[in-house]
């Protein structure tokens, strides 16, 4: 086993890598969780920011 | 949503000082930026001074502009972000103290040294190396700060927003570090460690990292907190968001080598700094599209939000800049492009276009909350949408006259006659560059003009803030 095979796993890490975050974040049972993290800049509204998400489809 | 969340009082006093510096400094350093651009059409001048010289004044509005206008815009907005999205107070306000007032000395002494022509000549690090000393230390208790704001952190979750910032800081940190490494001979001259291509290849890696973390990171964590609140909708798909975050901060670091096709650097290295710029198009655009999609249904509010069209011009500009830049880190473009006025052209639309656009709609979502008044409640939004249109068309003016100068330099420069002779001297592509010379200073003093709007709006907006909490704490008494 030589450097260019090290580097060649390298890629390979990299994609499992990548695939397992889309994997994590498109995951149907984390899909409210993340719904409700967006939310967290509407939480302080002491700013007298509006917030109109009345014709949003979930 | 209007049930109101407990929340300690938050440290607003560095963001303000920020927040108001981020306007000084952003006047300071466009108008050096004229200035130089005058110097290019019109030679006379630099008055014959050395201190006034291009070669000088260059990296001063360089600086000025992203280090003291865009460095100003990152501490207010993540400061201000971190805490309400935490709900917590700043880990230390002696630290948050330490950042303003050490930044701001760093941006003194720059304006100080870099006229003198002390500089490392490194580009974006050409501050000595006393200096690099101060930043390294302002910028790790930034680094603390910020972290130590997330680790007493009393909402569950990390804001997506937070996430660019905490990558935009640590990034920054080690970049800046390890490029700025060198051996002092004296208090104002140093030699950096690295040598030859070595030397210009770890140039690179910071340099357009600078603008990767600095000038996109950070900058994206402004966009992932303010869009949605303008919009007052949350943004559209926080799941893109988290793969968006994950393959930017990962590629971004491997595309340097772009900036050095054609050198010394070995082909294969300059080959992946090409492939990894291609492949950044992606999670680039995917948080472009994030951004503007937000507004899905919410279109109609640009319509009469000015500070919401600041923010989604800002994101069509980012798009754009985003696309260029992998066009022209494919070799055979870079071929014709290199050298030319198309680079700054190209870095324009990113820094005019993304990021001062997306800074000032942010400033002005966030001043009239440090004065007490209503988000973006400004003391004129008509002067807002002046300084909308200022800043528009004269980024679009700007980047035009370096598009065509550019284009045209590249196939002057390459022009051969038939016996293989150069069918251009030098000079004559600088003499055909002057129009576009004149159109750019002409392009840079709009969006400087608009700059003056803005001072104007907030000085009259904390005049009209102070006026009504004075008035209301008399009606009290």
């Amino acid at each position: 086993m030589d450097i260019n095979d090290v580097r060649g796993l390298g890629s390979v890490f990299a994609l499992a890598a990548m695939l397992g975050i889309f994997w994590w974040a498109y995951g149907s049972s984390r899909k409210q969780r993340f719904d409700e993290d967006a939310e967290i800049p509407f939480l302080d509204d002491d700013d007298g920011s509006v917030y109109d998400d009345k014709d949003r489809s979930k | 949503m209007s049930t109101a969340i407990d929340h300690p009082e938050y440290n607003y006093k560095v963001v303000r000082q920020f927040a108001i510096m981020t306007v000084v400094w952003g006047i300071v350093g466009m108008a050096a930026g004229v200035f130089i651009a005058a110097q290019l059409a019109w030679p006379a001048l630099n008055f014959d001074t050395p201190w006034l010289s291009f070669g000088r004044l260059r990296p001063l509005h360089t600086n000025a502009v992203i280090f003291a206008f865009g460095g100003c815009a990152l501490f207010a907005t993540s400061y201000y972000i971190v805490q309400r999205t935490c709900r917590t107070r700043l880990f230390s306000d002696t630290l948050a103290s330490f950042t303003f007032w050490g930044w701001n000395l760093v941006i003194v002494l720059a304006a100080i040294t870099l006229p003198m022509g002390i500089t490392s000549a490194k580009e974006y690090a050409e501050l000595e190396w006393p200096i690099d000393i101060l930043v390294a230390l302002v910028w790790v208790a930034y680094v603390i700060n910020f972290l130590g704001t997330l680790a007493i952190r009393k909402e569950k979750h990390i804001y997506v927003a937070n996430w660019f910032f905490a990558a935009f800081m640590i990034m920054i940190a080690i970049l800046y570090i390890g490029n700025s490494l060198a051996v002092p001979v004296s208090l104002t001259k140093s030699y950096s460690i690295y040598a030859g291509t070595i030397d210009a290849m770890v140039q690179w890696w910071w340099g357009h990292n600078a603008v990767g973390f600095f000038l996109t990171a950070g900058f994206l964590g402004i966009m992932y907190y303010f869009v949605p609140k303008q919009a007052g909708r949350p943004v559209y798909s926080y799941r893109l968001s988290i793969v968006h975050f994950w393959a930017l901060i990962s590629i971004y670091v491997w595309a340097g080598a772009h900036h050095l096709h054609y050198s010394a650097l070995p082909d294969w290295a300059q080959t992946s700094g090409m492939v990894m710029s291609l492949i950044l198009l992606a999670p680039s655009w995917g948080g472009m599209i994030n951004g503007m999609m937000t507004l899905s249904g919410a279109w109609h509010k640009l319509r009469t939000d000015p500070v919401l069209r600041f923010l989604v011009v800002s994101l069509s500009f980012y798009g754009m800049s985003t696309f260029e830049g992998p066009m022209m880190s494919i070799k055979t473009v870079n071929a014709l492009s290199h050298n030319t006025d198309w680079t700054i052209g190209h870095v324009h639309s990113g820094a005019l276009g993304w990021v001062a656009m997306v800074s000032i709609g942010a400033m002005y979502h966030l001043i009239p909350v440090m004065f007490g008044r209503k988000a973006s409640d400004m003391y004129s939004q008509g002067l807002i949408n002046v300084h909308f249109w200022l800043a528009t068309i004269g980024t679009v003016f700007y980047i035009v006259a370096m598009w065509v100068n550019g284009i045209m330099q590249g196939l002057m420069w390459r022009a051969v006659n038939d016996d293989g002779t150069l069918t251009y001297s030098f000079v004559e592509s600088v003499e055909a560059s002057y129009p576009g010379y004149v159109g750019r200073v002409i392009g840079g003093a709009l969006f400087l003009l608009g700059m003056l709007v803005m001072a104007y709006n907030v000085y009259m907006t904390v005049r009209v803030a102070k006026k009504e909490q004075a008035d209301a704490a008399l009606a009290q008494a």
